[in-house]
């Protein structure tokens, strides 16, 4: 039976002696859950201008004397309920978190493959671009190429452009530690046996790299990539914060807390909190994951 | 005697120096008095350079550089000038500065030349004599340039800043960067985003109404940030308030609140000129042509629910293009369109639009009061009435280029009234456009040669009877034709520490002549 297999399996055996993963796991999955869901389970369809009424904006949570029944969470300035937006929100967050790894992943995999296998001088460029990139912090790369982005766009298309251009942006950031792992990886692998008999043989580099070097050298690629998930989603957050990310229209997370936080002050704190707490929740469970990922597959710690 | 004098001077001299610490959210755009009409320039400039006449406390008009004047038929003024004026500099204040002003300010590059519209030639009779010259009778002309500010002739040609700055292509002179009035205070350095430092000016012809001998402005763009100022004390008073903090601010025991309105109104704009509405999906047509369309958008409006949410009780409901204050309003015409989404979709649909249509708003996103968080809430109410409306909001800076392209096919705006008085209003956004001051913000077009008729009628009556009977017409007409899609009067408190006392003004322009701080 391939149930029983993997439940024996050692990852599935070293996943149930920790509750923390498993509590993180349900987590995610709830997040994950509302958020793919959400056009379908959300209570109300925040993107639907018609359906939203003015003379709601600012009701407090449910438990709330003046809350009510209808917006569990409350509702914000425009009367759009807390808790379809979150879930919308986190939708987004999620997209473009996944997205931009996605991106960050092939691009990084690519060169560091190529920086590996090939050595010299490619290898000595690659590098070099990757620590002149390392030595800033990736939030500045990730805004210096959305505003770059933003000039050289006509004005009127940024908002639709706006998640192509952060998926860019965030990706970008965040390549260069999965080149360094591949390449280091591929230097290592390279002068195995088996890499030299491709090689005898005549196998062409490409298909060496494709299909000798890469399978044994994505194992780590997988953790960093579950744990870049996590800094994604917040680098997302943290652009839309500052108000360079998705538009207001069509708000992540990150653009409800900082719409919220107008309102901190005068006394609406649900606005900005219940984004707040389903970004950390998110990005928590995620990097409990991403850790429990790293030891389980970790030869020296089993 | 000199002596005595002296130590008369140090004995009524305040023996130290008082501060007053203002911020505000925008910084000025140029030092340059005659480049740029805007209004946080205005409100610092005033404090450096001065017009013929003035405000009092209670906006009358009040002679400034001019002590009186005559008029000698409907179309010429005589303005007797005040003796021993002197500049910043020292040099004096005579009748060739006000003729050299009258030349520099009307050059195209600026856009204040409406400070001095209907001014044909100011001649020089003596040293301290002008004649304006007009070009026909202007009833209004003590206000209209109260915001046109002299400066000192031989300081600008020494300076070789005869020409006004050529502010769109970014230029700069010795005047956009120095400053040399003969105002109350001497403005002593401009750090650009960060701070505006001035001193009072000991030579200056009047008296001040207050104690204040420094003023330090600070623009701060987050409004968190400035309000945060205020509560740990950085400053001492605060102009563009969030609304939402106004209520909590109020309950501060440090603090007091200065509440008013600004003459300010702000409106939606439609293009009733293009043939085919742009960025819209409606084609080969224009709907805003039409009456029915321009009156559902008033009505489905619920600017009720503004002025409660958006604005937490910060605004007036608007029916008219002006403000209480300016003249020519009164409640009885200040009619506010009925909230009626049910009635406003019948309205489209007897129009052709049973299922509404497509449209974009334009809407700047820094500029007025909670300006992107109402047109987002345009967005829902318009929504409930078929009307499915993009939103674009954006810089002012990016905002205000596209608009004078008319590259617009619905906008928000602003208006304030510097003149207090309704034909301000009215000739510069209901007027057919032409290149000088005659629809001179009339971005969507609104073309009636009735109302065209009646304005240029206003303009030279002198008659306050039937001036005020076509002012009212004018307005009404307006409102009627549903030419705009009028919001609301914005109210702009003041907040600050208690022991400030100021000046409420109807411009929004804190004057530090006219406040104490203990």
């Amino acid at each position: 039976m391939i149930f029983r297999r993997l439940w024996e399996h050692d990852l599935a055996w070293s996943f149930r002696r920790s509750p923390v993963t498993i509590v993180a796991t349900g987590l995610t999955l709830i997040c994950v859950g509302a958020a793919l869901l959400a056009p379908w389970v959300s209570p109300q369809d925040p993107f639907d201008m018609a359906a939203l009424n003015l003379s709601d904006a600012f009701t407090p949570p449910a438990w709330d004397e003046k809350g009510v029944g209808r917006y569990p969470l409350g509702t914000d300035n425009q009367g759009r309920d807390i808790l379809s937006t979150i879930m919308h929100g986190a939708r987004i967050s999620l997209g473009v978190g996944l997205a931009a790894v996605l991106f960050a992943l092939v691009l990084g995999v690519s060169l560091g493959l190529l920086a590996g296998y090939l050595g010299g001088r490619v290898d000595a460029i690659i590098m070099r671009i990757a620590d002149v990139q390392l030595s800033f912090p990736a939030i500045l790369i990730a805004l210096l190429i959305d505003g770059v982005a933003r000039v050289a766009l006509p004005g009127d298309r940024h908002d639709e452009l706006a998640i192509p251009v952060l998926v860019l942006a965030i990706g970008f950031a965040g390549w260069v530690q999965y080149a360094r792992t591949v390449r280091g990886s591929t230097m290592v692998e390279k002068s195995k046996e088996y890499v030299q008999a491709a090689r005898v043989i005549g196998r062409r580099p490409l298909a060496i790299m494709l299909s000798h070097v890469l399978p044994n050298v994505v194992g780590p690629v997988l953790v960093i990539a579950t744990i870049h998930i996590a800094t994604a989603v917040i680098t997302e957050a943290t652009l839309s914060f500052l108000g360079v990310g998705v538009p207001a229209t069509r708000p992540s997370l990150g653009t409800l807390i900082r719409v919220g936080n107008e309102f901190l002050y005068s006394g609406e704190w649900w606005i900005t909190l219940f984004p707040g707490i389903a970004l950390v929740v998110l990005v928590l469970s995620v990097n409990l994951l991403g850790d429990w990922l790293r030891d389980a597959l970790n030869p020296k710690l089993r | 005697m000199r002596l005595l004098a002296a130590i008369l001077a140090l004995i009524m001299a305040p023996a130290y120096a008082v501060t007053l610490r203002w911020a505000a959210q925008n910084d000025i755009l140029t030092m340059d008095p005659h480049s740029q009409n805007h209004a946080t320039t205005h409100a610092i400039m005033q404090y450096a350079y001065e017009g013929l006449t003035r405000y009092s406390k209670d906006y009358q008009i009040e002679p400034c550089l001019a002590t009186s004047w005559d008029k000698v038929s409907e179309t010429q003024y005589r303005f007797h000038l005040r003796k021993g004026v002197k500049f910043h500099d020292g040099s004096p204040f005579t009748a060739d500065d006000v003729v050299f002003s009258f030349g520099r300010i009307r050059q195209p590059q600026g856009t204040n030349q409406i400070y001095v519209a209907g001014i044909k030639e100011i001649k020089k009779i003596d040293d301290y004599t002008v004649d304006l010259l007009l070009e026909g009778p202007h009833p209004l002309l003590l206000k209209n340039i109260v915001d046109f500010r002299i400066m000192s002739k031989p300081w600008s040609e020494k300076n070789r800043s005869q020409s006004i700055q050529d502010y769109s292509k970014k230029e700069e002179t010795f005047a956009s960067r120095n400053t040399n009035g003969t105002g109350p205070y001497i403005i002593k350095g401009w750090e650009p985003d960060k701070r505006i430092v001035m001193t009072v000016n000991k030579e200056w012809w009047g008296k001040l109404d207050g104690n204040i001998t420094d003023v330090v402005y600070t623009p701060i763009k987050s409004d968190a940030t400035r309000v945060s100022a205020l509560l740990s004390g950085e400053v001492d008073l605060v102009t563009d308030l969030p609304t939402q903090d106004v209520e909590r601010l109020r309950k501060e025991s440090a603090l007091k609140i200065l509440d008013g309105h600004e003459v300010r109104t702000i409106f939606i704009g439609l293009d009733q000129h293009n043939d085919e509405l742009k960025y819209a999906n409606v084609k080969g047509k224009n709907p805003f042509k039409d009456l029915r369309v321009r009156k559902a958008l008033n009505m489905a409006v619920d600017r009720e629910a503004i002025r409660k949410v958006t604005m937490r009780g910060l605004s007036i409901p608007a029916g008219i293009m002006i403000a209480p204050g300016v003249h020519g309003h009164s409640k009885d015409i200040d009619l506010v369109p009925r909230f009626d989404p049910a009635a406003a979709k019948k309205l489209l649909a007897e129009a052709g639009y049973p299922d509404g249509f497509e449209f974009t708003l334009d809407c700047p996103n820094n500029r007025y009061v909670n300006d992107e968080k109402i047109c987002q809430a345009l967005v829902s109410m318009w929504a409930r009435a078929g009307l499915r409306v993009k939103l674009n909001a954006m810089q002012f800076a990016t905002y205000i280029p596209k608009l004078l392209n008319f590259d617009t096919s619905a906008y928000m705006l602003g208006w304030g009234v510097p003149t207090f008085d309704g034909l301000y209003t009215l000739q510069s956004l209901v007027h057919t456009k032409t290149k000088g001051a005659d629809g001179s913000f009339n971005q969507g077009r609104v073309s009636d040669p009735k109302l065209d008729e009646l304005i240029d009628q206003l303009k030279v009556e002198t008659d306050t009877k039937k001036r005020d009977a076509l002012l009212k017409q004018g307005l009404e007409i307006t409102r009627d034709q549903a030419y705009y899609v009028p919001l609301h009067h914005q109210m702009r408190p003041w907040a600050m520490k208690k022991g400030v006392t100021i000046v409420y003004s109807l411009d929004d322009r804190p004057q530090a002549r006219f406040a104490t701080v203990k």
